[in-house]
């Protein structure tokens, strides 16, 4: 088996994944989206990263404990998700749902690398994954995502902040350092799989319009026919 | 001889790999051939001579034991689910026990190793080279025996009354053996017998494969327990060039 996620995948149903860093804004576009899509009277299905009650609980546990490191937290991510693409992505792709997802490989493929997994064997690591039809990459600079995400919260959680890396131990810090790497890690992602970059600094509404113009764009060939 | 090199060149993040100053060895063979009784004579046999020894195995891992229990009492598992599972395991075993083990200087006397998760994933349909890329920073062992036994003579040492009957009365089960070793998620025969047989069957087929293809130390367990003791004691000799 090759990548999986390199290669077009011939289910009739459309997938759409959105990707960016904490803070970038991609939620709310994916969840207006979602509005947008049901109006249309579209069968939707949305599905979030890392939700899977099968590891959620050892992940969990890992978490509490810090007995994970880098090279289990990437596998029990990706077992997640092989549990998640069998249960939740495939079924409604085959029969010819539009499914919705936020995060998708691209986020294991930039966190991993950043906690020093190998580039090759993440990404091998998650071969079996469909590729999506649209692949949605929200770029902010640094500053921005920081504001936003810190203007709501009050703690950061360990693996979040990239504590676990202890580059720095103020969390604060430690996330701003953890979520730039990311960012770079994003980059060269978005260029080496064509992902479509939305500019998150413009207004929500605008941002808005463009998606749903590349969605209108994708799903032009789309004909709701379950699989038999 | 240090055993520093993993399986596919991939190197695992912030773990030390150097100083391995230990040996690993492992054993592979099919379910119920006896690869666990003889592990523990040859503990014992190494730490007479002087040896630190220590066991390892697949599944133990305390991270996804519960998780497994769960998948088993109901939720199923897809192929890929079911081999990242077990490679979460050996992942947290490897980094965990396996080399702090080697770092000691242990012998470290693996119990099955990634060959046996590479035929139970293929056998469930897994593409093969994905399989072994997934696996690409396993550390290469110094040495793996394979016990190698034909169908026809595993099947009366595994579906023995002993066994039944304590599955039985129990376990309050027929299945003399775990539902994942015996293939039962696999539904391949009408009943536990046949399921075990057909499944068995290609898992032997795998080892016979692998065997090949990693240049396995080939011993054949149809003998009797002490002539097979007395074949890997001669051959782990060999191996750590110091044993009597």
């Amino acid at each position: 088996m090759g990548r999986n996620f390199e290669v077009e995948h011939n289910f009739p149903g459309k997938l759409i994944i959105v990707e960016g860093i904490d803070g970038s804004g991609k939620s709310t576009q994916l969840r207006l989206l979602h509005g947008w899509l049901k109006s249309l009277n579209h069968r939707v299905f949305f599905t979030e990263w890392n939700s899977s009650a099968l590891v959620n609980d050892a992940i969990k546990r890992g978490k509490k404990k810090n007995l994970l490191t880098p090279t289990t937290f990437s596998i029990l991510h990706a077992t997640d998700f092989a549990d998640r693409l069998a249960h939740l992505i495939i079924p409604p792709l085959k029969a010819g749902s539009i499914v919705l997802a936020d995060r998708y490989v691209y986020t294991a493929f930039s966190r991993d690398v950043v906690r020093g997994v190998n580039r090759e064997w993440v990404r091998d690591l998650y071969g079996f994954a469909v590729k999506p039809n649209l692949s949605l990459y929200f770029k902010v600079p640094i500053d921005v995502s920081l504001k936003r995400i810190l203007a709501g919260r009050i703690k950061l959680k360990f693996y979040e902040a990239g504590m676990d890396l202890e580059m720095n131990e103020d969390p604060k810090e430690s996330f701003r350092l953890f979520q730039s790497q990311i960012l770079e890690e994003y980059e060269k992602i978005a260029a080496e799989y064509k992902l479509k970059v939305i500019d998150a600094e413009e207004p929500i509404k605008k941002q808005q319009e463009r998606i749903r113009g590349l969605v209108t764009l994708m799903l032009k060939d789309y004909r709701p026919e379950p699989m038999l | 001889m240090k055993t520093t090199r993993a399986f596919n060149g991939i190197s695992l993040p912030r773990v030390d790999m150097s100083d391995l100053t230990g040996k690993l060895i492992v054993i592979e063979g099919t379910d119920g051939v006896g690869r666990t009784s003889q592990i523990k004579e040859l503990k014992e046999w190494l730490e007479v001579n002087g040896h630190a020894v220590m066991v390892t195995g697949l599944a133990r891992s305390p991270l996804i034991g519960s998780v497994i229990k769960q998948a088993k009492d109901g939720h199923s598992l897809n192929v890929n689910t079911f081999s990242l599972l077990y490679l979460a395991d050996f992942a947290d075993c490897l980094e965990h026990e396996i080399i702090p083990a080697l770092k000691a200087g242990y012998i470290v006397l693996a119990d099955r190793y990634m060959y046996t998760a590479f035929a139970r994933s293929i056998v469930r349909g897994a593409d093969e080279e994905w399989i072994r890329k997934c696996y690409g920073f396993a550390l290469a062992p110094e040495a793996v025996f394979y016990l190698k036994i034909r169908i026809k003579e595993l099947v009366p040492r595994v579906v023995n009354s002993e066994n039944l009957a304590e599955g039985y009365w129990i376990r309050n089960t027929d299945e003399v053996m775990d539902y994942w070793e015996s293939g039962m998620d696999m539904k391949l025969g009408e009943d536990f017998y046949g399921s075990f047989v057909a499944y068995q069957k290609k898992i032997i087929a795998q080892f016979d494969i692998m065997a090949k293809e990693f240049g396995f130390r080939t011993i054949d367990a149809s003998k009797d327990f002490k002539s097979v003791q007395q074949k890997l004691k001669e051959e782990i000799s060999l191996v750590l060039g110091d044993v009597n």
